[in-house]
């Protein structure tokens, strides 16, 4: 595990391709983009022509959506080395995956799911994230997921399950605040308490997002993370709450579904680098 | 290692009628079905979306309704095997082909292959395709004898359907019109640089084209043109490969040895 993430400190957007003339006709007020992983695992095209063009520019962080770590089958390794070439082909600042699986008996069911937290997963997940980090020859950064359901057989709390792994592995945490939000208001519990009990030096990258709004089996708000929507308010205090708290970390726009016009993103970017900038200089002084 | 929680919840996932696994709660009830439904709707939304983003003509067609209970059958009946989700779909065409409810567009299946081709032309390996200075300079006895290796984008998709035409009006390419010329197309796609293009070939062009990437010389190619139609016309389906891009390297035949002739 030779090369550690290193994001810069700043905020920074998903990038879609939808965006990519409004991105390269100025200097954008940026950090760093984000892309996921799999998008760029074809042999040319248009793909990587725009990602060339944005590395060339900016930091880059490859988020992957597909390797099914949570998984308690063996890693793909076919998939695990396509991403060891895409990180050895861009040279990311940081490279990211889920707590979660998405593979099972070979088939791609195309979700992140969630996992029962126990010692068998734990000992399961700290080899997939040793097996990655060896192959990749970096730190990796793991994130916690947004759930709707519990498992029965839990024995841990999510916090101190990815508190274990980062200690046993070495990865870096991604700490997605509005998975946060939406987990605890789907399981009834704070968001604050999570928070409080999250080990921040482990933070090396920040995720905000929008979420849904249904109903549960009685009634109740079930919230669904579709990154669709505006940053609700109260992930913005939450996010401001840990930025007091931990110092100014990368943090990063998520806008996957309903993708709205450059300028719409780069205002919610706007609002997470003026709370980070507000916490540089509360440090500095 | 066994992972009872992954195949009681990915078996529940894929058929609805099964009921949510065991040891799966909620804080607020004890058989959580509705916040179940959030992770099948999850996996069945976005596999469906991954095929209408493939298959944008074939949805115009027969509707998002139709084309939505379709691809769920699809998925359902055939889920991916990779996570890398641009490939989702090869087999696609085939289930339109044998989709009972379609049977009345007999051309859907083409179309699909043509959409296919599309994408795997827009993620194929990059290559700067050769001029026609290339082949100013060659030598004409030994023109015959030139193998053609053909740009990795390249997709041809042979139907005795319009599917060019169909698939043009369906794409926003062309207007939304009544075909008047309903003949067999066979469609050349391709992406010489950044653009994917999509034309129809002229005569026999595709016979040309196939035995052309099978690795045939030009001349034996011509031949096999030919005899698919009479009307194959060399000169043009030439200037017509070089012009859009499609060559990538002309290999020349291994000079004869003297005891050889």
């Amino acid at each position: 595990m030779s090369i550690v993430s290193k994001l810069p400190a700043r905020a920074g957007i998903g990038f879609k391709p939808a965006h990519f003339r409004d991105i390269l006709a100025a200097p954008q007020p940026l950090g760093f983009f984000e892309v996921h992983a799999e998008n760029y695992m074809g042999a040319g095209g248009p793909p990587h022509a725009q990602l060339g063009a944005l590395r060339e520019r900016y930091a880059l962080s490859v988020h992957g959506v597909g390797l099914s770590i949570g998984s308690m089958e063996p890693l793909d390794r076919d998939h695990l080395m396509r991403l060891k070439m895409l990180c050895e082909r861009y040279a990311p600042a940081s490279f990211s995956e889920h707590l979660a699986w998405s593979s099972h008996n070979d088939v791609y069911l195309n979700d992140l799911l969630p996992l029962p937290y126990t010692q068998l997963t734990l000992a399961r997940v700290a080899e997939h994230i040793d097996e990655v980090q060896t192959a990749l020859g970096r730190q990796m950064l793991l994130e916690n997921p947004s759930t709707y359901i519990r498992f029965s057989e839990s024995t841990m709390a999510e916090v101190d399950f990815l508190t274990e792994l980062s200690k046993r592995t070495g990865c870096g945490l991604l700490l997605d605040i509005n998975n946060v939000f939406v987990s605890a208001k789907n399981h009834g519990t704070q968001p604050l308490t999570y928070l409080q009990s999250f080990h921040f030096d482990q933070v090396k990258e920040i995720h905000l997002g929008g979420h849904d709004e249904e109903v549960d089996d009685v009634g109740a708000p079930l919230l669904i993370d579709t990154h669709g929507s505006p940053i609700a308010d109260a992930v913005w205090t939450l996010y401001s709450h840990v930025v007091a708290r931990a110092g100014a970390r990368p943090t990063l726009i998520e806008w996957d579904n309903d993708v709205p016009d450059w300028p719409t993103l780069l205002a919610e970017a706007a609002t997470a680098q003026d709370i980070l900038s507000d916490a540089s200089r509360a440090s500095a002084a | 290692m066994p992972a009872p929680f992954e195949t009681s919840f990915a078996d529940a996932l894929l058929d609805a009628n099964r009921p949510i696994p065991c040891g799966i709660t909620a804080h607020n009830a004890t058989v959580p079905a509705r916040r179940f439904a959030v992770y099948r709707n999850n996996v069945a939304v976005g596999l469906v979306k991954a095929l209408r983003s493939r298959f944008p003509a074939v949805e115009k067609i027969v509707g998002e309704e139709f084309f939505a209970a379709m691809a769920r059958v699809f998925v359902t009946e055939r889920p991916p095997r990779s996570p890398l989700l641009a490939n989702y779909g090869d087999d696609f065409p085939a289930f339109c082909a044998a989709f009972e409810p379609a049977r009345e567009l007999p051309y859907l299946a083409d179309v699909a292959r043509l959409e296919a081709a599309r994408t795997r032309a827009y993620h194929a390996a990059d290559a700067s395709p050769v001029g026609a200075e290339r082949f100013a300079t060659l030598d004409s006895h030994a023109i015959g004898d030139i193998r053609v290796i053909m740009h990795p984008s390249t997709g041809i998709v042979r139907s005795p359907y319009p599917i060019v035409t169909i698939w043009a009006m369906n794409s926003g390419e062309q207007k939304l019109a009544h075909v008047e010329n309903w003949r067999g197309e066979d469609a050349l796609v391709s992406r010489p640089y950044l653009e994917v293009e999509v034309r129809a070939l002229p005569p026999a062009g595709a016979a040309f084209l196939l035995a052309l990437t099978a690795g045939w010389p030009l001349g034996k190619a011509a031949e096999a043109a030919l005899a698919d139609d009479p009307n194959f016309d060399l000169t043009g389906n030439l200037a017509g490969l070089i012009g859009s891009g499609l060559v990538r390297d002309i290999v020349h035949p291994e000079p004869k040895k003297y005891w050889q002739s």
